[in-house]
């Protein structure tokens, strides 16, 4: 009986000692963290993608508290909803992000990109990029091996069978922008996404000139300055024989389509024209 | 028993069809497009513009930066544009596009076929000669040859090893020059070792060319510390590294170059570069190609112009095979399959091969079975399918410890795997991702 009472007793005292020591040094080196983190961490959306440009969301959730204003901090994933809610907890006002999404650059299906050769190696772009130009006459276009959809953790882009060019799915991409980190040839873009999805850009990356650009693809943009005469509000510009047009100054008018001679231009999530032009035809989506 | 290099190696079927077929030279095409960038390194000016009249060796593309080597023209006529072209680099680069009239040569080139021996300049005026003729590794490294003759400051060269080694399958050009310019390679290699100040000379020559060895050890004799080596044969010896461990026992440590063993190694075909630049002021305008392949009617050592589309090389040796499925310029290990026939003839191309459709797919490929064929068979003691995972999960920090920079993309490993997996095609990602952080971190 003495044994089983030395024995509690003596490992009693030892954990109460142990304790003691533990609450102590606790108390010591005690970190204050703002609990306000915890709060905001809370509130985003746990996806970690990184797409806001910080490692997770934690260490988001950290600037968010630390910065003064909201201001250029946004989370892709969770969009307005999730930086009101961010913005209750610090008291301070949201600032009003447009909705980005990415679009793919890049028209270059079968039967307008015929292809020149046969690839055969690692099916990965950045290893098919780094050993040539592609498997058509266009070193800029779409290799079409996958890297974007390997990347996206979201499940929101997919290579068409049939095109062999991704697709982005509207409801599923977050604008994290893994994606365009990803692709070797830098054909995805981040775009405003624009009132009931409708957007309007340039689906061609190829800087060649004209004649080069359009033998390699039906579908090129070959830097014919049309679409910049066409347009109103000054926003297409034109550099190394390629035309961009800028998210901020675009109003969605969408003159440019019908005036692209290649149809490049592609209009998303549009309403049909009134009177429909031949040209518009191949301008249709393929985003 | 011969020598070779002590890690890995393979030994891929020889296949020296050409050996036995003397040089022929290609007709003049009645255009050449002469890229700008036909080296490692920055990538020329050009220093023609469009109408001007130029002459064989004129000066078309000046070197930009410390790492770069002089293009000349290889035909006489007129500058038609400097535009882009797809070159064997699979993208589309600049090039200098000459209209053919004539033959005109500039005069300060000797055209003779006379051996000169002697030479009265100072090494730094040989070196000087060697830069403005342009020349680079020859091998297909394509490493301008007037750097590599340079040793960096602090080192001081004891041997001069000379590439006679061709241990890509196919490839006989090197073979073939060694047979027909044995006393110009013998007066280049003293230039080389003038330029070096070093007293000896191996050639390592595998044991495949005999009559190469034989030749050389004949001139050899009669030159004071130039020897003659026969190698076994065994892939791939010619990389520098290999070759000097082969010859000397010496090891170059991971990330050192060969000098800090007190090496250099030239190929046999830039030593001859090196002869007719410094003893005939000929500038690197030519070179040997070997073209061959299974069903190629008649496999051929062809002398061509550089900016000679390799479509005028292959109609030469009775145009391209019906069942061709891949061409491939240089050796089938180290090559690149050509997207056109219209790419042109550079420096670096020792060769341009023809695969027939049958044997030119690669087989689809399946799980690593971990049976370490390609750890035994790598020549610089890499883990060729760890380097591979850790490329495909980008994990950058792990593949750097694991050495992945000392690569030298041989291609051994893929070679060897029976699971058929891509193991070079990653690393050789991975290795130029890890080559653009070390330099991110450096500056």
């Amino acid at each position: 009986m003495s044994v089983l009472l030395t024995a509690v007793v003596t490992l009693g005292a030892i954990g109460a000692g142990s304790a003691a020591i533990l609450y102590l040094i606790g108390q010591k080196f005690k970190v204050e963290e703002d609990p306000r983190i915890q709060k905001v961490q809370d509130a985003l959306p746990a996806a970690n993608c990184g797409g806001c440009g910080f490692p997770g969301c934690a260490s988001f959730a950290a600037a968010c508290v630390k910065a003064e204003t909201l201001e250029g901090l946004g989370c892709p994933v969770g969009g307005q909803a999730t930086m009101n809610r961010v913005a209750e907890i610090l008291g301070q006002t949201a600032p009003v992000a447009a909705k980005k999404i990415a679009v793919v650059r890049c028209g270059g299906t079968c039967e307008r990109r015929p292809r020149t050769n046969l690839y055969d190696g690692a099916s990965k772009c950045t290893v098919a990029a780094a050993l040539y130009g592609g498997d058509t006459g266009c070193s800029f276009g779409c290799l079409g091996l996958g890297d974007c959809v390997e990347s996206c953790t979201f499940d929101a882009i997919h290579i068409n069978a049939e095109t062999l060019l991704p697709e982005v799915a509207e409801d599923k991409c977050t604008a994290c922008g893994a994606c365009v980190k990803a692709c070797p040839k830098n054909i995805i873009e981040l775009r405003r996404q624009g009132p009931k999805s409708r957007r309007v850009y340039v689906s061609c990356v190829n800087r060649e000139k004209g004649g080069v650009a359009r033998k390699s693809c039906g579908v090129a943009c070959i830097g014919c300055s049309k679409c910049q005469q066409t347009c109103p509000f000054e926003a297409i510009t034109i550099e190394n024989n390629l035309a961009h047009i800028i998210d901020d100054k675009c109003r969605l008018c969408r003159k440019c389509v019908p005036a692209c001679p290649t149809g490049s231009i592609v209009e998303l999530n549009f309403p049909p024209r009134k009177e429909k032009s031949p040209k518009e035809e191949n301008a249709t989506i393929d985003a | 028993m011969l020598k070779t290099f002590r890690i890995g190696g393979i030994h891929p079927k020889e296949q020296k069809l050409s050996a036995g077929n003397a040089i022929q030279s290609v007709p003049v095409p009645g255009q050449v497009v002469i890229p700008l960038a036909q080296h490692i390194g920055a990538p020329c000016q050009p220093v023609v513009k469009r109408g001007d009249a130029v002459k064989v060796g004129t000066l078309i593309g000046k070197a930009v930066g410390f790492v770069s080597a002089n293009i000349h023209s290889s035909v006489s006529g007129t500058v038609l544009k400097i535009d882009k072209t797809v070159d064997a680099s699979g993208y589309r680069r600049d090039a200098v596009f000459i209209k053919v009239e004539g033959d005109e040569w500039e005069e300060s080139i000797d055209r003779s076929p006379d051996l000169k021996k002697e030479c009265e300049l100072s090494s730094k005026e040989i070196l000087d000669k060697i830069a403005a003729a342009g020349i680079v590794g020859m091998g297909g490294a394509t490493f301008p040859t007037h750097v590599k003759l340079m040793p960096p400051p602090g080192s001081k060269p004891e041997v001069l090893i000379i590439n006679g080694v061709e241990c890509e399958p196919w490839l006989t050009s090197d073979h073939r020059l060694m047979m027909e310019k044995t006393e110009e390679i013998m007066a280049g290699i003293s230039l080389v070792m003038k330029v070096l100040n070093v007293d000896r000379a191996i050639i390592g020559i595998e044991n495949n060319k005999k009559d190469a060895i034989a030749k050389f050890g004949k001139y050899a004799k009669a030159c004071p510390g130039i020897s003659v080596e026969a190698l076994k044969v065994q892939y791939p010896q010619g990389g520098e590294k290999q070759l000097i461990d082969a010859l000397t026992g010496r090891q170059v440590s991971s990330g050192a170059l060969p000098i800090s063993v007190g090496a250099v190694v030239q190929n046999a075909g830039t030593v001859l570069a090196i002869y007719e630049a410094v003893q005939k002021n000929k500038p690197l305008i030519e070179r040997v190609v070997t073209v061959t392949g299974k069903d190629v009617k008649q496999p051929c050592n062809l002398l061509a112009r550089t900016g000679t589309p390799a479509s005028n090389l292959i109609d030469a040796v009775g145009g391209l095979p019906e069942n061709t499925g891949k061409i491939i310029s240089g050796g089938p290990m180290m090559g690149k399959a050509l997207t056109s026939v219209d790419v042109p003839v550079t420096k670096g191309t020792s060769g341009i091969l023809l695969i027939p459709s049958p044997e030119a797919g690669r087989k689809a490929m399946k799980d690593c079975i971990r049976c370490a064929k390609c750890v035994s068979v790598c020549p610089m003691g890499l883990n060729p399918t760890l380097l591979m995972n850790l490329t495909e999960f980008e994990v950058w920090d792990g593949t750097e410890k694991n050495r992945i920079t000392d690569c030298i993309e041989c291609g051994s490993c893929s070679y060897t795997c029976p699971a058929c997996r891509p193991l070079l095609d990653y690393i050789r990602l991975g290795k130029s991702r890890v080559i653009a952080i070390i330099r991110a971190r450096k500056n």
